[in-house]
């Protein structure tokens, strides 16, 4: 005899079962949660792009451009053709219809230069590494041997690796219309008044080196199709924004075209990106019906991965006497290499926000020239423009601070936005909701023993001591959380900064989360699950978290700029909110009370003043039967939500380094590192702490180790990760790090946002210890990266010299050259030659 | 094509390689053995490191002719069934790994470096991890993870010897 299907049975069955299981009490928000991610990735279980193996499949390989700048005149594939295992190849030419261009989607002006991008050249290379043709083969070796008889000539065309130079008058074009991209101006205040009879300017040129992002995983892309629809595996960061490009490239409808980024071992922004090798795995399937894979090799990635930073900066503050800050003025020059890819313009106009610090002032000038050079394109690469504008700022405070004699805390003291001042608007325009800058600063110069360092400082210094002792402190705030949507189309940014989510509750009381965000690393399966957990009243271990596959996700903005918690983590918690709506009023339908009176609690709906309560499990079993629901009320507790913020998020923090420097070796090495974060409320203090730890070690490794280096030429020198100096843990300190929590106003969890502040902030302290560690020789710079050979040489450059004091402020007051109508050739001062033929190679 | 014969995690597979096949391609692409990634082609970040005899090689480093013969663990096999390997689980608890590309070599060379200090420094760790780059983490929580580790392992010996050492009834 069959029992009727009763609901109330189930959820016994189930309960007997240990399906049903109880929330606990413990709040999950801010609890130092384990990752649900690690599981995977230390038993070796992971979906790694690479590890996709399909039925047929076969290996892409390119062939890449050996020359920076060269006409393509003839491309013979046919004894390739005939290699073993070769299965097809294909030159530029080959796809030159249906190839497309890849995007860029950021045209910052109205005036923007974007040249045609083919993803395989057609007529002309423009940097080396450019793909020229390529192999299919049955096997990555096979595919490898037969580019060796791939038959290319190249009329070579000068190449311009410096972006100075680029913008001479007579200089190789990069392009037919020239090596200037853009010119993008921003102002606030009057920038002339504050220059005028200012009491002191400081005028500097910052180098801001190119650097290779650098992650872990190499980019792979496996493309498959079965003739009508397309599935795209990508280690990439944007999944959908990927598709939604894609779709538009290649013709592929977007409703027939899936994109999946697996587990994807590290972007920093590297894989925020629309690949040649996405493009063309598409195109290679769709030619010839079969499974495709590409997987990158690290020369090959150095070579092709977009770079990051490559900019040359020159900042000039004015201030009074007693080190208020009148104004600053920032030219930039931007090296956007040979083509603009997603975002590259953007880049710099990110960081024009915030070259005014945390400071308070009456004028700001902002002019940027986005600018074509025969080199590797550049785009985002963690923190993308603000980690650019935090280093000048904060080094050309200090240099303030030295010229007037006044230690460098204390200028920054007299000039930042105190605690009772938020919200604050800035001249940049931004509004700032919340902030203690005097409270981070407090925290970490108690933690760091600052006058202790300072003292033992002043005794090397009286020894001359060969080792010197620097100390450096950056502070700084970010501009994160990107949306909001109608901020972004004001600066055109070609897509919005919303973001999804769906929940929806399983028959069994399980959750199911879905994200737009697509992590590589953040741990957001584990953040999330707390966020629902505590919201829902669920047990943390109830709930999954899906994301990064565009069948299943199927709208999102994706992950980059610190933006996933401060956007994607509210949309999840809102769609939370909506699930318990739409829970509350069946609680109320079976419980025969009013929705005001149901109370909710411990993931129990209970009504007030009785003891009669349904738990959300039973509730959401209650719908999958279905057997007694209120009219109109549809089957299952799911919700959707889609957040758009409306203002971003301000991260702001202090750290401070010290710094030992023999000058007789120009080693350096850093004594102790103290950073305090103030990244608003925290979900998991263990993630938090992890991505701090992190960002510091990537900004030390711009200050120290890092750069991609061309020679005149426009061949890469540093295309291994042996010549690229990635820092090992021999090579770093323990971090000392902590936090002061201002919760952010914007959003209902009152986060910030933590991925980037890291890198923010670190560049630019360790600089400021370096050079603060050699004042007593006169040193007023060291270019980055501060490497043994560059150190030693600045030392025996400035020569025994004892301790001058501050230099007089007549030398310094002149802004010498363009400030206004954008005529960056006639630019005057250091360019970025030095350094980019040579020196590659030091630790 | 040479036939070679390699224990990779408990089980004997003969296979034919060519001369110049990488020890990492044939674990990985022959194998199925996917837990060990390649993070670089020049044996530098040390991603694919794996035990070859007990002792911990970098196998992008190593070709497959020379793996004849041999035992291979890599970080599929260091678990005991369901029950991590107390440096898999010190990582975990330790929150060391973010994207976790670097993570399984990071386990292999930190339990290879305890075999000659079963206690490191901090500064033994740093040094002993010096041919694996990782660029998430800033390596803070895996040089914790690893000290853990170690203390837990041989807290694990001393169980298993003492255990050895109970005379059966």
């Amino acid at each position: 005899m069959s029992e009727q299907l009763d609901a109330g049975m189930i959820a016994e069955q189930i309960a007997e079962s240990d399906q049903l299981s109880r929330p606990t009490d413990a709040r999950e928000i801010g609890r130092a949660r384990r990752r649900k991610e690690d599981a995977r990735l230390v038993t070796g279980r992971t979906t790694w792009t690479d590890n996709i193996q399909l039925p047929g499949m076969l290996y892409v390989a390119f062939l890449r451009s050996p020359m920076a700048h060269a006409r393509i005149t003839r491309v013979d594939t046919s004894a390739a053709r005939t290699r073993p295992g070769v299965v097809a190849v294909y030159s530029g030419q080959d796809f030159a219809d249906e190839q497309g261009s890849l995007p860029c989607a950021w045209p910052v002006t109205e005036d923007i230069v974007i040249p045609d991008h083919p993803p395989m050249a057609v007529n002309e290379v423009r940097y080396a590494g450019e793909a020229v043709a390529c192999v299919v083969a049955t096997d990555r070796y096979k595919a490898a041997d037969a580019l060796e008889a791939i038959e290319v000539d190249y009329e070579p065309l000068e190449a311009v690796v410096d972006m100075t130079e680029a913008l001479t008058e007579g200089s190789p074009k990069v392009h037919e219309s020239g090596n200037k991209a853009f010119t993008w101006k921003f102002a606030g205040g009057d920038i002339d008044a504050a220059f005028r009879d200012a009491p002191v300017v400081i005028d500097r040129t910052y180098v801001q080196q190119r650097l290779i992002p650098s992650a872990m995983e190499p980019r792979a892309v496996v493309a498959t199709t079965d003739g009508e629809t397309f599935t795209l595996y990508s280690a990439t960061q944007i999944p959908h924004v990927l598709r939604v490009m894609l779709a538009l490239t290649t013709g592929i409808p977007e409703h027939r075209l899936r994109v999946i980024a697996p587990d994807v071992g590290g972007g920093f922004g590297s894989k925020l990106q629309v690949t040649a090798e996405e493009v063309l795995g598409l195109l290679i399937t769709r030619r010839l019906g079969k499974p495709v894979k590409w997987t990158e090799s690290r020369s090959e990635g150095n070579l092709t991965v977009h770079h990051g930073r490559d900019q040359l900066q020159r900042i000039s503050i004015a201030a009074e006497r007693d080190g208020r800050i009148r104004g600053v003025r920032v030219d930039l020059l931007a090296d956007m290499g040979a083509y603009l890819m997603l975002v590259t313009p953007g880049i710099p106009i990110l960081g024009a926000f915030m070259y005014n610090g945390i400071y308070k002032m009456d004028a700001y000038d902002f002019t940027c020239t986005g600018v074509f050079t025969t080199k590797m394109p550049t785009d985002a690469y963690r923190g993308a423009g603000r980690p650019e504008a935090t280093f000048a700022i904060e080094r050309a405070v200090d240099e303030l601070a030295h010229e007037l004699g006044i230690d460098p805390i204390e200028v920054r003291r007299r000039n930042w936005i105190t605690h009772e001042e938020f919200p604050y608007t800035t001249i940049c325009g931004l509004t700032y909701d919340s902030g203690n800058y005097e409270a981070a600063t407090d925290k970490a110069l108690a933690l760091f023993g600052y006058d202790k360092l300072r003292a033992e400082q002043a005794d090397r210094r009286d020894r001359r001591d060969p080792v010197q002792l620097g100390i450096g402190v950056s502070t700084f705030t970010e501009m994160c959380g990107l949306a909001p949507s109608r901020v972004l189309g004001s600066l055109s940014y070609g897509a919005g900064g919303w973001e999804h989510s769906s929940v929806r509750m399983l028959p069994t009381g399980k959750v199911e989360v879905i994200t737009g965000t697509s992590p590589h690393g953040q741990g957001h399966e584990t953040a999330w699950s707390q966020i629902v957990a505590d919201t829902l009243g669920v047990p943390f271990d109830d709930v999954s978290v899906l994301h990064g596959d565009t069948s299943i996700s199927h709208k999102g903005m994706d992950t980059y700029g610190s933006r996933s918690l401060v956007v994607g983590g509210i949309a999840v918690l809102q769609a939370c909110e909506k699930v318990k709506d739409k829970a509350r009023q069946l609680a109320a339908h079976m419980l025969e009370a009013s929705a005001d009176d149901i109370e909710f609690a411990g993931g129990s709906f209970n009504v007030r003043g009785t003891g009669s309560g349904k738990t959300i499990q039973e509730l959401a079993l209650a719908t999958f039967a279905a057997h007694d629901l209120p009219d109109g009320f549809e089957p299952g507790l799911d919700a959707d939500a889609t957040f758009d913020p409306d203002n971003f998020s301000f991260p702001h923090g202090t750290h401070l380094c010290a710094i030992e420097v023999d000058t007789e070796t120009g080693e350096s090495k850093i004594r102790s590192y103290v950073a305090v974060d103030d990244v608003g409320s925290v979900v998991n203090p263990l993630i938090v702490e992890g991505q701090v730890h992190g960002g510091i070690a990537q900004g030390i490794a711009q200050a120290l180790f890092e750069e991609a280096v061309y020679d005149s030429e426009g061949n890469m020198l540093t295309t291994t990760m042996a010549d690229y100096l990635i820092p090992s843990a021999s090579d770093l300190p323990d971090f000392t790090t902590d936090r002061t929590e201002t919760p952010a106003t914007s959003n209902p969890l009152g986060v910030k946002g933590v991925g980037e502040a890291g890198t923010i902030a670190s560049t630019p302290a360790v600089v400021n210890a370096i050079v603060d560690a050699l004042r007593p020789y006169g040193v007023h710079d060291v270019r980055m990266p501060c490497t043994p050979e560059r150190v030693w040489r600045t030392v025996a450059e400035a020569g025994e010299t004892a301790w001058a004091g501050p230099p007089s402020a007549g030398d310094t007051t002149a802004w010498v050259g363009p400030t206004a109508a954008g005529d960056t050739t006639a630019w005057v001062g250091p360019t970025a030659a030095e350094g980019t033929e040579s020196e590659g190679g030091d630790r | 094509m040479p036939r070679i014969t390699i224990t990779v995690d408990g089980i004997t597979y003969q296979e034919d390689v060519e001369p110049r096949l990488l020890l990492v391609h044939l674990l990985r692409d022959r194998l199925g053995k996917t837990g060990t990634p390649i993070g670089c082609d020049t044996g530098n970040c040390g991603a694919c490191t794996v035990m070859l005899d007990g002792v911990s090689v970098k196998s992008c480093s190593v070709l497959a002719v020379q793996s004849d013969e041999s035992d291979v663990v890599t970080i599929e096999g260091l678990a005991r069934g369901n029950e991590w390997h107390p440096m898999q689980k010190a990582f975990h608890e330790e929150h060391a790994l973010q994207c976790g590309y670097c993570t399984p070599g990071m386990i292999m060379a930190a339990i290879d470096l305890l075999r000659d200090d079963p206690d490191p420094s901090e500064e033994t760790v740093r040094e002993g991890l010096e041919g694996n780059l990782c660029r998430c983490t800033g390596y803070c929580n895996i040089v914790r993870a690893v000290r853990r580790g170690a203390r837990e392992m041989s807290q694990r010996s001393a169980g298993e010897r003492a255990e050895q050492e109970v005379p059966t009834p």
